[in-house]
């Protein structure tokens, strides 16, 4: 099953800000392709992402989950097709690896129905797929911010989606784990959105990237039309050199430094 | 790979299972020691007749004086003890499962407060003294105290400290306005009860007491267990909650409601009994996981057995004095919260 998820002209406001955290956006992610979300702090990512999850019901504009207003898909229909993996989902509990991937398997089970041989294997497929197979009956508690990580990755894969959305999924991975992460959302040929922080990673595995700059879009398109050193230097303040890109090959960026900013005018007393 | 891959949930139903029967048992046992230990010349013997010939069974009814000691004041209280630590070990569950916080129990909550605060009220200002109407009252006050900490705590339900801080400030005021309504306007008899309000006792039980708590008790556990797997889903905050499919609000409300009137119905009948709801479900969760499919049930029986016991304990420790059930939950509530409050922090 191949579904787009769209959003067109999302204004989001929040009281107490002048400003809106997003003003006009609008992304299309397709079937196959990682889109990536970039943009400095508070440029309105997380928020992006969250109006794409339904969590957030913007002001303004309107998100489609294949031909449907997301608003409109029933909750567990939702919820087959569309998983996130949330960026601080911790906890305090005594949950097993098994207990919190198995959550995923909410959304196709009913209510009173205890998880059967499906559940289980859609459980074992998604452990196995983010390298935790065999952990399954460690703690919460007993895991490191890397393998809750991992965990919370392996949750979303065992709802089996149509659509995948991960806020900052790296975040507390060592590289190893990163670029295998990132690799394995590559090769899932889902509609994958994630906001990522680390320019290499972005372009190293995103096919497609939207920038926001302030709440807007300030550039989207292929990784390679949009990584350039111009937008680099406007929207994240460094100079960076891009090669690669050319017949299917990675682009990789190198970033050499922050960029010159014109310095504030002194004042004189 | 798929005999490693089996879940904890195989693991632990076993365990789950046998808890549950053995509970049961210990339920059953804790209630006949409980009816016989209450010395005035009652044992087995007398108990098992009492109990036998109300229930139908072919043997030689006691004296009507004896039978009435038995049949009208101990089983009861028992059987109000085990229905009451059932509903208030359940509450805390529910309670610590939507704010997140392993404290959260209906008494440091002010819950309990609260609903003796409007049970008195009904009770002095004579709008009935009835078990329903008092629980009415409870109900409001429970819902008004619910309502005031979490007004308090906005989006903060999470923190440890702010949580317990609201509700024992909450606790306090009520516990106030409990005393102010009953030594301001009470009657002599109102204000000698102060005591087993503000700290719970078994001593007053009686048979629609019991058929009260038991009825709302078993309504709420029913429909709990229908939203046991939503509540699994909320380790992770509502947002993870919502985004697998869980009506996070109708899950809430139901949440909600059901402690409300599970400790109103028990508040209204033994008082602000505190500190079952945190030992209970952290006992059990020890023992069979935090899944709630079965921390609800298995939860529910501890509490049983556990306010037995500690009635139990608070009427034949200091005989012929008595002291008031909630006196000896307290005692054993404090270091058990210490233990939970250590741990939280140390994770």
């Amino acid at each position: 099953m191949t579904v787009h998820l769209a959003c067109h002209d999302v204004t989001v406001r929040v009281r107490g800000r002048a400003a809106p955290v997003l003003d006009g956006v609008s992304l299309t992610a397709t079937p196959g392709q990682v889109t990536g979300l970039l943009g400095p702090n508070g440029s309105g990512k997380s928020t992006l992402l969250h109006v794409l999850a339904g969590t957030l019901a913007p002001q303004h504009g309107r998100v489609l989950l294949g031909d449907h207003p997301l608003a409109d898909v029933p909750r567990r229909e939702r919820a087959r097709t569309l998983a996130v993996m949330e960026q601080s989902s911790d906890a305090d509990t005594d949950l097993a690896v098994a207990d919190v991937v198995a959550l995923g398997r909410l959304p196709h089970r009913g209510r009173l129905t205890p998880p059967g041989p499906d559940d289980d294997a859609a459980c074992d497929r998604a452990l196995a797929a983010v390298g935790m197979s065999g952990t399954q009956h460690r703690r919460w508690r007993t895991l490191s911010g890397g393998e809750r990580q991992r965990v919370h990755a392996a949750r979303a894969l065992a709802q089996e989606p149509a659509v995948l959305l991960l806020d900052e999924p790296t975040n507390h991975l060592d590289v190893q784990h990163q670029h295998e992460l990132l690799a394995l959302l590559r090769g899932t040929g889902l509609t994958v959105v994630v906001v990522l922080h680390d320019l290499a990673l972005a372009a190293r595995y995103c096919d497609r990237l939207t920038v926001l700059h302030e709440g807007r879009v300030h550039a989207a398109g292929t990784t390679r039309d949009v990584l350039t050193p111009g937008t680099l230097r406007t929207v994240f303040g460094v100079e960076a050199a891009v090669t690669g890109g050319e017949d299917g090959e990675g682009v990789r960026v190198e970033v050499l430094g922050a960029a010159h900013r014109p310095t504030p005018p002194t004042v004189t007393p | 790979m798929t005999t490693s891959s089996s879940r904890s949930a195989d693991l632990l139903r076993p365990v789950g299972a046998t808890a549950g029967a053995a509970l049961l048992l210990l339920a059953v046992a804790a209630a006949a020691v409980a009816a016989v230990t209450a010395g005035g010349g009652v044992g087995w013997a007398e108990t098992a007749r009492s109990v036998g010939s109300h229930l139908g069974l072919p043997v030689e009814p006691l004296p009507p004086l004896l039978d009435s000691v038995v049949w009208d004041l101990r089983v009861p209280r028992v059987l109000l003890a085990a229905v009451a630590g059932a509903g208030l070990a359940t509450c805390g569950v529910v309670l610590q499962a939507v704010t997140r916080n392993a404290l959260a129990e209906p008494y440091l909550l002010g819950i309990s407060s609260g609903a003796s605060t409007g049970a008195v009220l009904v009770l002095v200002t004579g709008l009935g003294a009835g078990s329903v109407s008092l629980a009415g009252g409870a109900l409001v006050g429970g819902l008004l105290a619910f309502g005031l900490v979490l007004l308090l705590l906005g989006r903060r339900a999470a923190s440890t400290g702010r949580l317990v801080l609201t509700g024992v400030v909450v606790g306090q005021l009520f516990a106030a306005l409990t005393s102010l309504v009953l030594l301001g306007w009470g009657d002599a008899d109102a204000a000698r009860g102060l005591t087993s309000w503000l700290t719970g006792s078994l001593a007053a039980a009686r048979w629609p007491a019991v058929a009260l708590c038991a009825a709302v008790t078993a309504v709420a556990l029913v429909a709990l267990r229908l939203i046991a797997a939503d509540l699994d889903a909320f380790a992770f905050g509502a947002r993870t909650a919502h985004s697998l499919g869980v009506p996070v609000t109708a899950v809430r409300t139901t949440a909600l409601v059901a402690t409300a009137a599970v400790t109103a119905v028990v508040v209204s009948s033994v008082g602000a009994i505190g500190f079952v709801g945190l030992i209970v479900p952290h006992a059990v969760r020890a023992l069979a996981g935090p899944l709630h499919r079965r921390l609800l049930p298995l939860s529910a029986l501890g509490g049983a057995v556990f306010l037995v016991l500690a009635d139990t304990v608070a009427r034949t420790a200091l005989a012929p004095r008595q002291i008031p059930a909630g006196v000896v939950t307290a005692l054993l509530g404090v270091p058990a919260f210490l233990v939970v409050l250590h741990r939280r922090e140390r994770a």
